[in-house]
């Protein structure tokens, strides 16, 4: 394991006083969906600039205008008046540790989750916060000239301006209904800025920073690397998150400038009853390279699809990403790219899984613009079906108008062969152990590319999803 | 039928699909003993490996298999394979994503129930790899997948080197591979025998791979029964004469589903 996991257990866990839950205010009334009477109320108690209190004023109005996306998994359990409720007064809302459901409980167990934390990434305890690692990380950090902080110190520090001046513009609230409802109402996220030229060699993690209030709901990430800057983000851990309003509409925005490149991992776990609408988005300027590294497991429902735009000339992307669909869930996940600059090149690999009736979907785009002389695209996806009553399902799009483009693309669906299981067994391998070996086998191309302790929870979350009926 | 004997098959039938394959067979292999089966195309010589393995969609009909003192008729594969079986398989899957040598420590640990040293294991799999002239990067390849036939069948015989089973039944194993293949793999077999004391039943069309190994027993299946059992000379006649001699039932166009 290397160094940075080390220091997460061995903290001194002592240090995470259960802190009171904030005192938050009551509403005498409750009214249906998000009012711009919520939305003030929000910005007051999180004391934004006024541009920013203009910015979430707009987007509600926007949210109210904008029609509910009419492709993909349908969302109509998806309970906007109690998403807006749990906004409105999260004491209410918070639910019991009892009232968390036994599988999340048990994945707690069998993932070796620390007592301590376990309430609160169920998204029912009182905060707990993991001040000290982030403050380590940070000083750390901090002597190259990094900035790495919260979204709401950022808007008042010393890159307030810069924060103004990249907020939102990639992911304008106009994208989508839930990028307007996300430009309301968000809360909590990072801000990473690398000054030019700075190589971090420890990878950030955000999940020192998942458990700020409100956040891991509708949470924002913003990320600027610099010129000729390289950094690895880490979002995400293996951890299921609970919540009660049943709703997760984050936002990662991410900026690499000219030479630069950022790797961005995540690992989602979502619980069961969680519709993951979440919005990414890079921008690659010239000589720029933007990695994805995407694991999604868990919730019920999941659109994600992070976007890449190759903007300057010899700029490149490459996106590794998995998804496991199991028991009830729907999710349709994929990636985009926008080939804009000349001698751009993508390469975009999946696999999903599905299983005990998951419905698994990959929804792939791929953009060359006419500019985009001499572009280089290679698409390839892969499911991989449990048995018969689960779906995989592959709707890849190419748009290519430039007719030097050199395109690749390839997918393959299939079943896990009877055979190769009797082969494993044969060897001595239970039959659940021989699936999950050939499981793993499959997500192999993915966890390879994860820092070994995430590979590591990575497998654990596939046994589990195995192993559960 | 000897109380020490390691595998007793009394009246085996076994279809595959609702279609029967095999007929009452018997077949007594005593710890150490090296039995050869051969028989003509479509005989049913690998359905005799998968059913005393326990391959799910060969189903017993009929009869029942003794190994090592034990009922193993409706075991699962895993049991069959911690109770000392293997099956070297005449088409070797491919399974990606994992490297072969990870897979057979994960077998190797399945099976003895200890955690595996790491050393001494990573030791013993470097001697039996060069015993087999596999090259040691091979144990960092995906099981199988890009594997030469050849590259596969020695895979399996490194395998089956490394698991140390007490009885191993070797499908074809030198099908399809050139003369020096064969004979790496026949020394790897031989090693088994002798060091190991380990019972054999190879399934083989040619006398190659038996040249240096010591045979108690040949057997001939045909059309779903053993027709006949004699020591190691009958695969010399065999060889000269072909099957011809031993396809009963003339006019017969296979066995009816047996009551
Ligand atoms: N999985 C299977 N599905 C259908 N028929 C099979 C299957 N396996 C074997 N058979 C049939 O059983 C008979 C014996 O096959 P097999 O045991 O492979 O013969 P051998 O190994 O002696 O060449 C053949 O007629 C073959 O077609
Ligand atoms: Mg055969």
């Amino acid at each position: 394991m290397s160094d940075n996991n080390k220091t997460v257990v061995d903290i001194d866990r002592s240090v995470y006083d259960i802190k009171d839950v904030e005192n938050e205010q009551d509403f005498y009334r409750m009214e249906d969906g998000f009012t711009e009477d919520i939305v003030r109320k929000i910005s007051e108690e999180k004391h934004d600039p006024e541009w920013m209190k203009e910015f979430r004023l707009n987007s509600l109005k926007l949210y109210n205008e904008l029609e509910m996306p009419d492709w993909g998994p349908d969302t109509d359990e998806l309970d906007m008046n109690l998403i807006s409720s749990y906004v409105r007064s999260k004491t209410d809302m918070k639910g019991k540790w009892e009232d968390v459901p036994e599988d999340i409980k048990n994945t707690f167990e069998r993932l070796g989750i620390p007592e301590a934390e376990r309430e609160s990434l169920a998204g029912v305890g009182a905060q707990y916060d993991s001040e000290l690692v982030y403050h380590n990380v940070k000083d750390e950090v901090a002597d190259q000239g990094v900035v790495y902080t919260d979204m709401e110190s950022a808007l008042t520090g010393e890159y307030a301006d810069m924060v103004h001046e990249y907020f939102m513009k990639l992911v304008p609230p106009t994208d989508h209904k839930y990028a307007a409802l996300h430009g309301a109402v968000w809360s909590g996220g990072s801000f990473v800025y690398v000054p030019k030229g700075v190589k971090v060699d420890i990878p950030l993690q955000s999940y020192f920073r998942l458990n700020a209030a409100g956040a891991g709901q509708f949470e924002h990430t913003l990320i600027i690397v610099d010129e000729g800057a390289d950094l690895h983000f880490i979002e995400g851990c293996s951890a299921p998150k609970y919540n009660v309003a049943n709703l997760h509409a984050g936002c990662v925005e991410l900026f690499v400038k000219k030479n630069a490149r950022l790797r961005y991992s995540t690992i989602e776990n979502w619980s069961k009853n969680m519709y993951n609408l979440n919005t990414k988005r890079a921008l690659v300027e010239e000589g720029a390279r933007m990695e994805w590294v995407s694991g999604s497991f868990g919730s019920h429902t999941s659109y994600l699809y992070p976007m890449t735009i190759l903007k300057g000339d010899h700029s490149t992307m490459e996106y590794t990403g998995i998804t496991f669909a199991g028991k009830g869930q729907n999710l349709d996940t994929g990636a985009k790219v926008v080939h804009q600059g000349k001698y751009t090149s993508s390469l975009i690999s999946t696999k999903s899984i599905s299983k005990s009736g998951g419905i698994g979907t990959y929804r792939s785009s791929v953009i060359i613009n006419k500019e985009a002389k001499h572009a280089k695209t290679s698409v390839s996806c892969d499911s991989l079906m449990l048995d018969s009553i689960s779906r995989a399902d592959t709707i890849p799009g190419m748009d290519i108008r430039t007719d030097d483009a050199d395109v690749g693309h390839e997918a393959k669906i299939g079943r896990i062969s009877d055979e190769a299981v009797f082969y494993l067994m044969s060897r001595g391998l239970s039959e659940e152990d021989a699936r999950a070996m050939i499981v793993s086998g499959f997500a192999n191309p993915v966890s390879k590319e994860l820092p070994l302790e995430y590979a590591v929870e990575m497998n654990n979350l596939i046994k589990l999803e195995m192993s559960g009926g | 039928m000897s109380e020490q004997s390691l595998l007793q098959v009394s009246g085996l039938s076994s279809a595959v699909e609702d279609l029967p394959i095999l007929h009452d067979i018997n077949l007594t292999i005593k710890a150490g003993e090296t039995h050869v089966l051969m028989g003509p195309n479509g005989a049913g010589k690998s359905t005799l490996g998968y059913t005393l393995m326990g391959n799910p969609h060969y189903k017993v009909t009929g009869g029942s298999i003794i190994f090592d003192g034990q009922d193993i008729t409706n075991d699962s594969p895993d049991k069959r394979a911690k109770a000392g079986m293997f099956l070297s398989f005449q088409n070797p899957l491919e399974v990606p994503g994992i490297s072969l040598g990870s897979f057979i420590r994960n077998a190797y640990h399945e099976q003895t129930g200890k955690p595996v040293k790491l050393l001494q294991y990573k030791k013993q799999l470097a001697e039996a790899m060069d015993l087999l002239t596999m090259d040691g990067s091979y144990a960092d390849r995906d099981l199988n997948v890009g594997f030469s036939g050849g590259e596969k069948k020695k895979a399996e015989i490194l395998q089956m080197l490394m698991l140390n089973p007490k009885l191993a039944i070797l499908d074809e194993t030198d099908s399809g591979l050139d003369v020096d293949a064969v004979r790496t793999v026949s020394k790897g077999i031989q090693e088994y025998q002798k060091k190991k004391d380990g019972a054999l039943l190879i399934i083989t069309h040619s006398t190659k791979i038996l040249e240096a190994l010591h045979v108690d027993y040949t057997h001939v299946l045909v059309k779903g029964h053993i027709v006949t059992t004699g020591d190691g000379s009958l695969v010399e006649e065999i060889n000269e004469h072909g099957f011809e001699k031993y396809v009963r039932c003339e006019g017969c166009d296979g066995c009816s589903p047996l009551k």
